[in-house]
C-alpha cells in the first residue's frame, strides 16, 4: 500500500540512529533553573514571584497575560534569586525567573483525578489551561487556545502528530514507545474536550516499533486509528499532516480549524494526561540530546529551565570539534551562542554538530533549476521570493504569497547553489509585518 | 556560575557557528549538475568521433578550451566566482552544432561569442537569457552562412549513416535512408553534417541519464518532441507526399540534441511545471513551422532561442496555485 503524504517536500537524511533506541532517562534535579516568562506564542507572562521568595515545584510563578498566553510554573523547589534578563534559546535576552534549588524537589499539593470521564469539557479545558500546556513539538502555541474554536468552526477531526519529521530528533518516538498509555489517555481527553469522534495518530513509517506499539494500545478504541505516513519533510507540519491524513487543504492564511481539524503533538497529549490525572503542570519535557558532537546521545526528561550545559554534561559532554549547537532539529533549529540558555517548553532537542557535519558551503548564483519550486510544500516560488526580497520589492513578494511560507527550509536544503532562500523569505516576512503594523 | 560565562567544560562557545536554519544541505550542487551534464554528453561525443573521425574530437576540444579560457579571463577581470563545468558544456554543445568541416578559427570565434556575449555580458552563469551555445551558433550562422551550410569535402556521412544501421537500436536509420530523395536532400544538405546531431540513440542514452538523475526537467524533452510529433503529424496526415512523417522529424536535424541538452538548460527554461510544458510545446510548434514553411532549413536553434526569450514571461504567468488557495 502506498503511504499517505502531501505533495512536494524534501528528503533530508534522517540521522535518527544516534538516539532512536536510547530509552528515556531522567536528568537529576538541577541546582538552579532559569525559567523564561516567554515560552510560547503570544503575550509574555507576568511574574508573580519576586527575588527572595520561596517556591515549591509546580507552583505558579508567572501568570498568563491574556487568552493567547500560558502559565508558567516552578520546575524545582527553592528560592528565587533574580527576576532578570538572561539569554534565551531563541537568540534574544528575555526576562527569566532564576531559582536556586534547595535540593528537596518539594511539590505543591496537587489534585489527583481518579475518574476524568466525569469531568465536563470546560473543567478539562481549565485543567489544561492552568497547567501551562503549549504545543510541545516546537511551535509552543498555547493548547487551550487550539481547544477553543469559535462556534462557527465545528471540529470533526483530531490528529496526534507523531511524525517527528525533523532529522536527528527522537523525543516523540521514545514517548510513543514508552509513555504509550499516557499518550492514548491524553488523546482521549483532548477528543472529549473537542467533542470529536475521529481521532488519528499520524506516525512516519521510519518508526515501525512506535506504529506497532500504538496500534496495540488503541486496539479496543473504535474512534482512534493509527495512520502511518510517508517519511518526507515537513510531514510533521500541521497543514501537511492534515493533507496526508484526511486529504484536506487548510485554506491560504487559514488555520486547521477552518477545515475542522485540530492537531496536537505527542508530548502535548502526554502533558494533558499528566495535567488532568495527576494535576501536574508542565515542569519537565523530553529533550533529545543528539548529533555527532555529543559523546552519549540520549533522550532525557529534563526540568524546564535547566541550562543546556547541564544536559550536555549529563550526556558525556561535547566533543572537542563541536561546531554548532542547535535548539531543535537541523531543518528549523536555532543556533546557540551560549550553552547557559535554559530548556524551555519548546525544546524538543539539543543538536550538537561537529565540523564534519557543518560543511563549508560555497554559494553560487541561482541557476533557475526549479528544485526549490518542486520542494516547496506550500507551492510557492522560493527563488522568486528571495530575489524579490533582496531587491526590496515587498509588494511583489506579497503577491507571490510570501506570507504563506511555513519556513520549513526545504528550499534552502535542496538548492544546488546553496542560496539562503528561506532566510531571505523570513527577512521579507518580518519587513512586511513591520510595514503592516504601521 | 554566571550565565555570561562563555566556557563550558572545555568547549569554547566563541567557536560555535551561528547561522540561520536549515543547518543541513542536500548533496546536490551546481558543480555536480554540470559534471553530470558532461557525463551525459559522453555517448554523443563518442558517436560523433565514430562517425566523423578525429577531427570531430579536435573541434570539441577547441570549442571547450576556447569557452573555458574566455570564462576564466572574464571572471578574473570581474573578480567573480564561476563554475568551470558550465563553460565546458557550452563548448561541447556548440561544437556539436557545427559542421565537421568548419575551420577551427570559426570554432574559436563562436566559442568566444557564446561565453562573452551569450553569458558573461548578462552577469555570468544564472543571469543569461539565451542558451549560450545556441547563441554562439546563431552568431556563426548569421555571420558566415555559406561556411556553416556548405558541405564541400567528401565526408563519410553516407557511410556513417549506413554504418549506423547495424548498430542495434538505431532502428530508424534504414528508414530515413530509404525515404524519398526529397527528404534525404533536406536532411544531409543542412543538418546532417553537424557533429552531434546524427546519433539519436547516443543522445537519448545521455538524455535519459539526465532525466533519471533529475538534472533536466523531463517535461521539456517530452513536450518538445511530443509537440513536434503532433504538429508534424498533422501536416503529414494532411499531405503525406509533401510533408515528412513525424519519425523523420524526430531523428533528423538537431531535435534530439536540442530537446535533451539545450532546451533543458536550467538557466534559460522556466522554473514552473506548467511553464516547462508551455516552453516545450511552443518550441515544438515553432520548429515545425520553421522546418516546413520557414526560410531556414532547420529550426531547432531558433525555436529554442525564441522560447528562451519568452521564459521570464512564462515564469511570471505560470505561478502555481498556492497550497490551500481557493479560486476566487
Amino acid at each position: 500500500m502506498k503511504l499517505k503524504t502531501f505533495k512536494h517536500g524534501s528528503h533530508p537524511k534522517e540521522f535518527k540512529e544516534f538516539a532512536e533506541h536510547k530509552l528515556l532517562e531522567t536528568l537529576p534535579i538541577p541546582d538552579e533553573v532559569f525559567i523564561p516568562v516567554t515560552q510560547h506564542i503570544g503575550a509574555p507572562c507576568k511574574p508573580c514571584v519576586k527575588k527572595g521568595d520561596e517556591v515549591k515545584t509546580g507552583q505558579l510563578i508567572a501568570e498568563s497575560a491574556g487568552f493567547v498566553s500560558s502559565n508558567i510554573h516552578a520546575s524545582i523547589s527553592g528560592k528565587v534569586k533574580a527576576v532578570a534578563a538572561f539569554p534565551h534559546p531563541n537568540g534574544s535576552k528575555s526576562i527569566m525567573i532564576h531559582i536556586v534549588g534547595d535540593g528537596n524537589d518539594e511539590w505543591i499539593e496537587t489534585e489527583k483525578v481518579s475518574d476524568w470521564e466525569k469531568l465536563g469539557k470546560d473543567e478539562l479545558k481549565k485543567l489544561i489551561s492552568d497547567a501551562g500546556i503549549v504545543g510541545m513539538g516546537g511551535a509552543a502555541f498555547p493548547t487551550h487556545v487550539k481547544l477553543s474554536p469559535p462556534k462557527d468552526k465545528p471540529i470533526d477531526t483530531f490528529i496526534i502528530n507523531g511524525c517527528e519529521c525533523e532529522p536527528y530528533l527522537t523525543a516523540d518516538h521514545r514517548m510513543m514507545a514508552e509513555q504509550t498509555e499516557k499518550m492514548v489517555l491524553g488523546t482521549k481527553i483532548l477528543m472529549k474536550v473537542l467533542d470529536v469522534k475521529n481521532g488519528y495518530i499520524g506516525i512516519e513509517s521510519n518508526k515501525p516499533d512506535a506504529i506497532e506499539i500504538m496500534e496495540k494500545a488503541i486496539a479496543g478504541e473504535n474512534t482512534i486509528s493509527v495512520v502511518p505516513v510517508q517519511v518526507k519533510y515537513p510531514q510533521g507540519a500541521e497543514k501537511m499532516l492534515i493533507k496526508a491524513v484526511v486529504d484536506k487543504e487548510v485554506p491560504t492564511g487559514g488555520l486547521p480549524m477552518d477545515v475542522g481539524a485540530v492537531v496536537n503533538n505527542v508530548g502535548t497529549a502526554i502533558a494533558v494526561a499528566e495535567a488532568v490525572i495527576e494535576g501536574k503542570p508542565v515542569v519537565e519535557r523530553v529533550v533529545t540530546v543528539t548529533g555527532d558532537a555529543i559523546n552519549e546521545p540520549k533522550n532525557v526528561i529534563a526540568r524546564i529551565g535547566t541550562p543546556f550545559s547541564k544536559l550536555l554534561e549529563y550526556c558525556g559532554g561535547l566533543k572537542p570539534d563541536t561546531r554548532k549547537v542547535l535548539m531543535g532539529g537541523p531543518m528549523m533549529g536555532v543556533a546557540q551562542y551560549s550553552l547557559e540558555v535554559p530548556v524551555v517548553k519548546a525544546t524538543s532537542g539539543i543538536l550538537c554538530l561537529s565540523t564534519d557535519s557543518v560543511p563549508e558551503i560555497k554559494e553560487y548564483a541561482c541557476i533557475m533549476c526549479g528544485k526549490c519550486v518542486e520542494a516547496c510544500p506550500m507551492f510557492l516560488l522560493p527563488t522568486r521570493l528571495s530575489k524579490a526580497v533582496s531587491k526590496e520589492k515587498y509588494e511583489m513578494a506579497e503577491e507571490l504569497g510570501i506570507m504563506n511560507c511555513i519556513e520549513c527550509g526545504s528550499c534552502s536544503y535542496v538548492c544546488p547553489s546553496n542560496l539562503p532562500l528561506v532566510h531571505q523569505i523570513r527577512i521579507g516576512k518580518l519587513k512586511i509585518n513591520e510595514k503592516n503594523k504601521k | 556560575m554566571s550565565t555570561t560565562n562563555t566556557e563550558t567544560k572545555g568547549t569554547d562557545v566563541k567557536k560555535l557557528l551561528l547561522t540561520s536554519s536549515p543547518h543541513l544541505t542536500s548533496d546536490e550542487s551546481v558543480k555536480k549538475i554540470m559534471n553530470g551534464v558532461l557525463i551525459a554528453l559522453i555517448p554523443a561525443i563518442v558517436f560523433s568521433v565514430y562517425y566523423f573521425g578525429f577531427r570531430s574530437l579536435i573541434m570539441i576540444l577547441t570549442a571547450s578550451i576556447a569557452c573555458l579560457l574566455t570564462e576564466i579571463v572574464i571572471n578574473k577581470v570581474r573578480n567573480r566566482k564561476f563554475n568551470e563545468g558550465s563553460a565546458i558544456i557550452t563548448g561541447v554543445l556548440l561544437a556539436m552544432t557545427l559542421p565537421v568541416s568548419l575551420n577551427l578559427g570559426f570554432v574559436v570565434m563562436g566559442s568566444v561569442f557564446a561565453i562573452a556575449i551569450g553569458k558573461e555580458i548578462f552577469g555570468g552563469l544564472g543571469f543569461n537569457t539565451f542558451n549560450p551555445a545556441l547563441l554562439g551558433r546563431a552568431f556563426l550562422q548569421a555571420s558566415f552562412p555559406v561556411r556553416m551550410t556548405t558541405w564541400t569535402n567528401p565526408r563519410p556521412l553516407l557511410d556513417a549513416k549506413t554504418m549506423a544501421t547495424p548498430l542495434g537500436g538505431f532502428k530508424f536509420g534504414e528508414q530515413i535512408i530509404n525515404e524519398s530523395d526529397h527528404y534525404f536532400e533536406m536532411l544531409i544538405g543542412n543538418t546532417g553534417g553537424c557533429l552531434g546531431e546524427t546519433a539519436a540513440l547516443a543522445i537519448l542514452v545521455g538524455g535519459i541519464f539526465l532525466l533519471v538523475k533529475g538534472w533536466a526537467d523531463w517535461r521539456i524533452p517530452v513536450s518538445y518532441i511530443g509537440s513536434v510529433v503532433v504538429f508534424g503529424g498533422i501536416f503529414w496526415l494532411i499531405n503525406p507526399t509533401e510533408y515528412p512523417d513525424p519519425i523523420y522529424h524526430i531523428l533528423s536535424g538537431g531535435l534530439m540534441l536540442g530537446a535533451f541538452f539545450m532546451a533543458t538548460d536550467m538557466v534559460t527554461s522556466p522554473v514552473t511545471k506548467i511553464g516547462a510544458w508551455i516552453f516545450g510545446i511552443g518550441a515544438g510548434l515553432l520548429l515545425i513551422l520553421i522546418r516546413l514553411f520557414g526560410g531556414l532549413p532547420e529550426g531547432v536553434m531558433y525555436s529554442i532561442l525564441f522560447m528562451n526569450a519568452f521564459t521570464p514571461l512564462i515564469n511570471r504567468y505560470t505561478r502555481p496555485k498556492f497550497f490551500g488557495e481557493v479560486k476566487s
